[in-house]
């Protein structure tokens, strides 16, 4: 039987791990090497780095962080942040990585994404939707960082880059990032309702509960915080033990 | 012993060259683990991985690419005997045909199909992705020491649909069997990606390291 997931999610800037509150107020909290390791040795399922500064002069720094996780933990990895080219996918797949995310760049020209499911195979794209309620039952797409609006619909936006060969979607509410109130259930039920991949409910954990309820109510495959780890509030098997006594399957 | 990752393009390589060095050092055995895009190179290993993450066609493009690559691993794997391991698309490419965005002939080495995964249930997501229980179907010097039950990793959208059921090592449920480990005489090809399965993943490439069928 195929486990749901847990991810913890590290944000690297410069690469070194910051944790975002609503996308401002970073807080410097140490190696992302250092902390991969731990992830890997305390069983989480994968691992996801986002380059939240995604500035061309860092790149550099985040294949060499890239690299010194692959060559320590044996487990799947999962970048994004700025990949805007297939050359950029191609490096951090090269550096190690076995998905890259997409966001800003499958939004300025969607074409993007069919192309880079095409040469790489869509199991390694995995496209990031961050997305903020605009009405009932309606979320709008973000980009850059959730700082731009793009007027696109979040559900029609899902189908359409699932049907451009996405692999994976990471959808994250913008309402609730860095809140700690719980997954936008509402949104992650839509999107993973409306499209055939699987989806990771991201954004707003706060305790174990939430993730129970980012696969048992918004239908995910995968839960994605960082957080409620990073800062040691729970570890990976408290958060495996809670799906388990909830009756989700996990490794 | 010289272990030849073959580079053609695909990627992945470095974490399947690091596992391979710790699986090394796990097992004492003194190897180099050389990634290449050189025949000659292959032709000198003791062991070959054919890696791939990507599509199929792609793949198969990119091997056919390197010169000689092709010529040679059929000298040095089918007519020579060198263990051999494929891995996801590596293991997909040994299928006679590969059905994915267009029908493209494999390196024919194993009879069967590469085909679209059609869980029976249409809720089950596709790709298939994350950590899925083995079920063995035949003993294998590879596989051993890897208890019944234990979680692999798994990206994938197309399954390889083995012709010949000798030649079906393993499985996992995924809305129905889906092919995790297939081989025959010196070849095995895993579905799952043992560089990102941790602790059964190592298990896996010390055993093929000390593979000498």
């Amino acid at each position: 039987m195929l486990k749901m997931r847990v991810i913890p999610c590290l944000d690297v800037a410069a690469g070194r791990v910051v944790k975002g509150v609503n996308f401002v107020d970073l807080v410097d909290a140490g190696d992302p090497v250092e902390q991969a390791r731990l992830y890997d040795q305390e069983g989480a399922d994968e691992l996801c780095f986002l380059d939240i500064t995604a500035s061309s002069e860092n790149r550099d720094t985040l294949y060499d962080v890239v690299a010194h996780t692959a060559e320590q933990c044996f487990m799947p990895l999962t970048v994004g942040g700025g990949v805007r080219t297939l050359d950029d996918i191609r490096k951090l797949l090269l550096a190690g990585a076995d998905k890259t995310s997409i966001n800003t760049a499958a939004v300025a020209r969607p074409q993007f994404v069919a192309e880079a499911a095409e040469k790489f195979g869509s199991q390694c794209i995995v496209v990031a939707i961050d997305a903020k309620q605009s009405g009932p039952d309606k979320w709008e797409v973000f980009t850059h960082g959730g700082r731009r609006g793009t007027g696109i619909d979040a559900i029609a936006w899902a189908r359409r880059v699932t049907a451009s060969g996405a692999g994976e979607l990471l959808v994250t509410s913008m309402d609730r990032d860095g809140t700690k109130r719980g997954f936008d259930i509402a949104l992650t039920k839509a999107v993973s309702d409306a499209v055939s991949v699987p989806v990771i409910a991201s954004g707003g954990v706060g305790n174990l509960q939430h993730l129970v309820e980012g696969i048992r109510d918004g239908h995910a495959t995968a839960v994605l915080a960082a957080s409620i780890f990073h800062f040691g509030t729970y570890r990976i098997a408290d958060a495996k033990a809670a799906l388990r006594e909830a009756g989700i399957p996990v490794r | 012993m010289l272990v030849a990752i073959v580079d053609y393009g695909s990627g992945n390589l470095r974490s399947a060259a690091k596992a391979l060095e710790r699986a090394a050092r796990e097992a004492e055995i003194a190897a180099e683990i050389a990634v290449t895009g050189d025949a000659t190179t292959v032709r000198l290993a003791d062991h070959i991985v054919l890696p791939g993450v990507g599509a199929f066609a792609d793949c198969k493009r990119g091997l056919a690419a390197l010169p000689g690559m092709i010529a040679t691993l059929n000298e040095e794997v089918i007519e020579g005997g060198k263990p051999f391991l494929g891995i996801c698309v590596g293991m997909q490419l040994m299928a006679t045909r590969g059905l994915e965005f267009e029908t493209v002939a494999g390196l024919d080495w194993i009879v069967g199909d590469v085909a679209m995964l059609a869980p029976s249930d249409p809720k089950l997501k596709i790709p298939h992705m994350g950590w899925n229980q083995l079920q063995f179907h035949a003993g294998h010097p590879v596989l051993a020491g890897i208890a019944p039950g234990a979680h692999a990793y798994f990206v994938h959208s197309y399954g390889f649909n083995c012709a010949a059921p000798r030649h079906l090592l393993a499985t996992v449920d995924y809305g129905g069997p889906v092919t995790a480990a297939i081989g025959r005489d010196n070849l095995i090809g895993t579905q799952f990606h043992p560089e990102k399965s941790q602790d059964t993943g190592l298990r896996l490439l010390v055993n093929f390291l000390r593979w000498q069928p």
